[in-house]
């Protein structure tokens, strides 16, 4: 490819010949929808992204994509993306997860990843189920929602990942509807450009295990305020979120995760002057 | 779906150029990725029926340029970022299923369809300018001939007597575990 | 009284009375006056206040390990030292430093009939409040092995300068003091002069070692997360990947470590962890991510005692097998076991530059014994293996990351190039990275990652050969040094007896291994483990004489020379 070649600016040109393996109906596809949207509105070439997974449906989302990925581990996809754009400034690093990988298996990642305040985007697609392993509950399942590995629901509390993310220290928080796929990319050009650490739920319905989940298009609804940068009037408002308020939650103004670097490196035979005696 | 496009943005044929020509152009991503969808889930017949609908609006896409003459489509991303609201004319991807039958794939046509005529009629009374109002009552026009083509299409589709409808009902193959 | 060549000094005492700063002290006077030697310790789990033993060896030599026997043993005090019975044997004709109102020392080192000279501490510092016993303890042992004063003064500075020059004026005549008070048996273990050290010397452990190997090798990049014996190793390279363009994070656990490093590898940069057994177990999904999706990246193992929790303090062969062995699937990699403290340095230097050329993980076996050891030597020899990735830059469409054919190292097109977009996969790929689960795709992939280690040219580093003879001991990782002494004095007797110590535990090399054996009769294999990992691995992958005897027991106790020698000279049967 010549040196010149224009850069890509439609969404289209942000998608791979991959076909995705999501069953149709799912909202995943909308999220690549958004994704991609949200890529061709940043403008940045697809070489300079990188989208960086775990595994889960969700997960899958990597290689839809025409830029860098790498589909990983379960549950490690933020560390994996931390030691990237740690490395790698220059990129933008995008991390897609699923409510299985992202809040069980990779749950203390989250906690961490919030606190760290890498300049990272992290999409949550959450459909309340393991779908890859046939419809196990996962944290945000309702605590009576019937499965095969827990006949009459699992009795266990749902997970609130805004109130853990808000908590941790992410610098931006955010949810999103699938369906709604202009104000999902927008929010995600917006996490994308945010300093730190921008987490985005994205309600993204399961139509094999939760076909339920059609119902939400009617359920959700912007949140009724606007975004504010005070974390304890956005905790304030999560007591009272019903769990469909879409939008900005909070943007907070804490500097991104930077490493210690020296400005002029030395040469490493300096190092070994600390071993002379 | 969410929003309706609001009125007062669309100042100018140029504008609504712009929008129409986008509208259809997002049906088309749809269709095709309806298309590709029913594909990798070896849907054939639902497949080529997707692949139809995707290029009849890619004609209608190519009629509405030629109508502008270029006015307002080479630019369609300034007009979408004022316009800032879903298609009202998008297919809802969330209805599709593997095991849609064409009697679904047309039903989720004539919605999308009914909601573009929506938009295209609300326009005609909602706008003050009498360009613009003209050019809205060419596309209802054209979109009102799209519903009524649906129409006459589900006709050749009944609902069969012993269907529930969804292709949720039935399914004698259960889902697969895959990672 | 003739003059030795090696001498070990063991010095205890409980909380508080500075043993290891003492024995520390003690190796750097000696390094200054140009003697070789090292030191390890041995403490209580306390994290402070505990009983500690530092134990010294200084020779005119280069030396890998402890020797058998102490020399010297100097007792600032006795609190709970029963509990180095074991680790602190005396040799014949040793002499035991003790303070008479400390009491008689225990009778587990100090057998009945030992000789003790008599050294006031409690008195002497009653008498002068500025001095400290473990300064005037310093002074009896640099006397009696005949360090120059002026070589402790000029350590005594440099420890204390910053606290005043009242301080280095105290310890000084401490020092003194202690000297002259040992006057009655001055000399007993005079070591000879140190042969002409040339160039720069070096006070090295092998956790820094392994640091420096790193970072010599093109690591940039580590992420940390603390775990003993392993942390010094990220604690030197915190302060120093910096100054030289690089960076160090702290992770929240192993797992984050690990797929830590694989990020930043996977964006240009070589990258490294270390942990130790408990760690390693955690790492092994992403170590087998980083071989299927063709990642470098190093990972240190400094060994202890395991299993679970084990005896994080102590050093023991153990992760052997789920170092070589523990991954599901079939994961071809790198295992390189460093053999001296030094080695460190070599070793994982070798190690980041094969993972770079290879685009495997690499882990290099360390283990407590060379990680906390802390050595006097001459600065070791420059290699010149600096790692360098292949990597894709003009592309031609379609790019296939995992290409096959050539010698299945495939170009890696890192993030940023145009045209290289591809997206690295755990799961089973087609050559453009694609998933599949198709037959053909699994097995042309599983040979490319296999051909690419299997075919490399890993040259003479693969393994330490010495000597010949029909008569041959096989080791590994820190018990090479012990075997190499060992295998000297069985030389003196007129007894030839080869080393052969593999570096490059994987990939196999069977037919430099049947070199190595060809013409050997009989076969010693030593190892530190309990279930003789080693030699079940040497069984499974090469073809040994038929006369085979293994040396083998888990630590926490050290495998000592004479055991080897022992086993070297007992006849016809090994």
């Amino acid at each position: 490819m010549s040196a010149t070649a224009p850069l890509a600016c439609k969404p289209g040109d942000y998608k791979s010949e991959t076909k995705p393996i999501w069953c149709p109906g799912c909202g995943d596809y909308h999220v690549l929808m958004s994704l991609t949207r949200a890529m061709a509105t940043l403008g940045l070439p697809p070489e300079q992204i990188a989208v960086i997974s775990g595994i889960g449906c969700s997960s899958r989302i990597p290689a839809y994509t025409s830029c860098y990925g790498f589909h990983g581990v379960h549950g490690r996809s933020l560390p994996l993306a931390a030691g990237l754009k740690i490395v790698r400034p220059d990129l933008a690093v995008i991390v897609a997860s699923g409510d299985g990988d992202g809040y069980s298996i990779g749950g203390n990642h989250f906690l961490h990843a919030c606190r760290r305040n890498v300049d990272l985007t992290y999409l949550v697609m959450d459909n309340h189920i393991y779908g890859m392993t046939k419809g196990q509950p996962s944290p945000t399942t309702e605590p009576d929602f019937d499965t095969a590995l827990t006949p009459g629901g699992s009795g266990v509390r749902p997970f609130n990942p805004l109130v853990i993310a808000l908590a941790s220290g992410a610098n931006f928080v955010a949810r999103a509807y699938s369906g709604n796929p202009l104000e999902t990319a927008n929010l995600i050009v917006e996490a994308v450009r945010h300093p730190g650490f921008s987490f985005i739920e994205i309600l993204s319905p399961c139509v094999t295990y939760r076909p339920d989940q059609r119902a939400w298009k009617d359920l959700v609804h912007s949140a009724p305020v606007e975004a504010t940068d005070d974390a304890a009037r956005a905790a304030r408002r999560l007591m009272t979120d019903d769990g469909f308020n879409l939008g900005v939650l909070f943007r907070g103004n804490r500097a991104p995760y930077r490493p210690a670097t020296d400005a002029a490196p030395c040469d490493q035979i300096e190092l070994e002057k600390g071993f002379e005696i | 779906m969410s929003d309706t496009p609001k009125a007062g943005a669309i100042d100018s044929p140029a504008t609504l150029y712009a929008i129409a020509y986008e509208i259809e152009t997002d049906a088309v991503e749809r269709y095709k990725l309806l298309a590709e969808q029913m594909e990798t889930h070896n849907n054939v017949e639902l497949t080529r029926i997707f692949l139809d609908l995707a290029r009849a609006e890619g004609l209608h896409a190519e009629e509405i340029r030629r109508m502008s003459g270029g006015l307002g489509v080479d630019a369609p991303h300034a007009a979408a970022a004022a316009w800032r609201s879903e298609s009202p004319e998008s297919a809802d991807l969330g209805m599709a299923h593997y095991l849609m039958t064409p009697r679904d794939a047309l039903l989720m046509a004539l919605a999308a369809e009914e909601r573009a005529l929506a938009f295209y009629t609300g326009l005609t009374s909602g706008t003050t300018d009498t360009s613009v109002k003209k050019l809205a009552e060419t596309f209802a026009e054209e979109e009102f001939e799209h519903v009524e083509l649906c129409r006459r299409l589900l006709r050749r589709y009944p609902l069969p007597a012993d269907a529930a409808g969804a292709a949720d009902a039935g399914d004698p193959d259960p889902p697969f575990a895959v990672d | 009284m003739a003059e030795k060549t090696s001498v070990s000094v063991a010095i205890v005492g409980s909380g508080g009375a500075g043993v290891l700063t003492t024995g520390a002290m003690l190796l750097e006077a000696a390094c200054k006056a140009g003697w070789n030697g090292l030191m390890t310790r041995s403490v209580g789990p306390q994290i402070r206040g505990g009983e500690a033993a530092a134990l010294v060896r200084l020779a005119t030599q280069p030396v890998e390990c402890l020797a058998d026997n102490v020399d010297l043993l100097v007792g600032i005090d006795w609190v709970s030292a029963q509990r180095f019975e074991g680790e602190i044997a005396l040799a014949p004709g040793s002499i035991v430093i003790s303070d008479p109102s400390a009491g008689p020392p225990p009778p587990v080192l100090a057998p009945a009939g030992t000789r003790i000279i008599e050294l006031p501490l409690a008195q002497l510092t009653k008498a002068n409040p500025t001095w400290r016993a473990n300064m005037i303890a310093l002074g009896a042992a640099a006397r009696l092995l005949g360090l120059d004063d002026e070589a402790l003064r000029q350590i005594i500075k440099l420890h204390f300068e910053a606290k005043g020059a009242g301080v280095v004026n105290a310890s000084v005549e401490a020092t003194r003091a202690g000297g002259d008070s040992v006057a009655a048996v001055a000399g007993a273990f005079r070591l000879a002069p140190p042969q002409s050290a040339n160039g720069k010397r070096w006070l090295i452990t092998g956790n820094e070692a392994t640091g420096l190997g790193a970072v010599r090798g093109g690591v940039r990049f580590a992420a940390a997360y603390p775990i003993t014996p392993a942390s010094e190793i990220l604690e030197w390279l915190a302060p120093n990947l910096p100054k030289v363009g690089g960076t160090l994070v702290q992770a929240e656990d192993e797992l984050a470590s690990i797929n830590m490093i694989i990020g930043a590898s996977y964006g240009g940069v070589p990258s490294i962890t270390a942990t130790s057994g408990p760690g390693l177990s955690l790492m092994i999904e992403a170590r087998g991510l980083a071989t299927a999706a063709e990642i470098p990246i190093v990972v240190v193992d400094v060994m202890r005692g395991g299993p679970s929790t084990g005896i994080p303090t102590k050093s023991e062969q153990t992760d052997l097998n789920i170092a070589v062995y523990g991954l599901h699937g079939e994961a071809p990699h790198l295992v390189i076991a460093p053999q001296s403290v030094t080695d460190c340095l070599l070793s994982t230097q070798w190690a980041t530059f094969l993972a770079e050329m290879l685009q495997a993980p690499a882990i290099v076996l360390s283990d407590q014994a060379l990680g906390q050891t802390q050595v006097a030597v001459s600065r070791p020899a420059d290699i010149s293996f600096i790692g360098k990735r292949l990597c894709a830059t003009e592309i031609a469409a379609p790019y296939k990351r995992y290409a096959l054919g050539g010698s299945g190292v495939s170009p890696m097109a890192i993030p940023g190039t145009r045209g290289g977009q591809y997206t690295a996969d755990g799961l089973t790929h087609t050559e453009r990275g694609i998933p599949t689960s198709g037959a053909r795709e699994h097995g042309a992939q599983l040979d490319k990652r296999c051909d690419k280690i299997e075919r490399y040219d890993y040259g003479a580093l693969w393994a330490t050969l010495e000597g010949d003879g029909e008569i041959a001991v096989m080791t590994w990782g820190s018990l090479t040094g012990v075997a190499r002494e060992a295998i000297a004095r069985a030389r003196a007797d007129g007894i030839a007896v080869r080393l052969i110590a593999p570096r490059l535990l994987l990939p196999t090399r069977p037919v430099e291994m049947a070199a190595a054996l060809h013409g050997v009769k009989r076969l010693l294999v030593v190892e530190q483990s309990h279930s003789a990992q080693f030699h079940r691995f040497l069984r499974a992958h090469y073809t040994l004489p038929q006369e085979t005897s293994v040396l083998y027991r888990p630590g926490p106790l050290p495998i000592r020379p004479s055991e080897i020698y022992r086993q070297l000279t007992r006849g016809e049967s090994l």
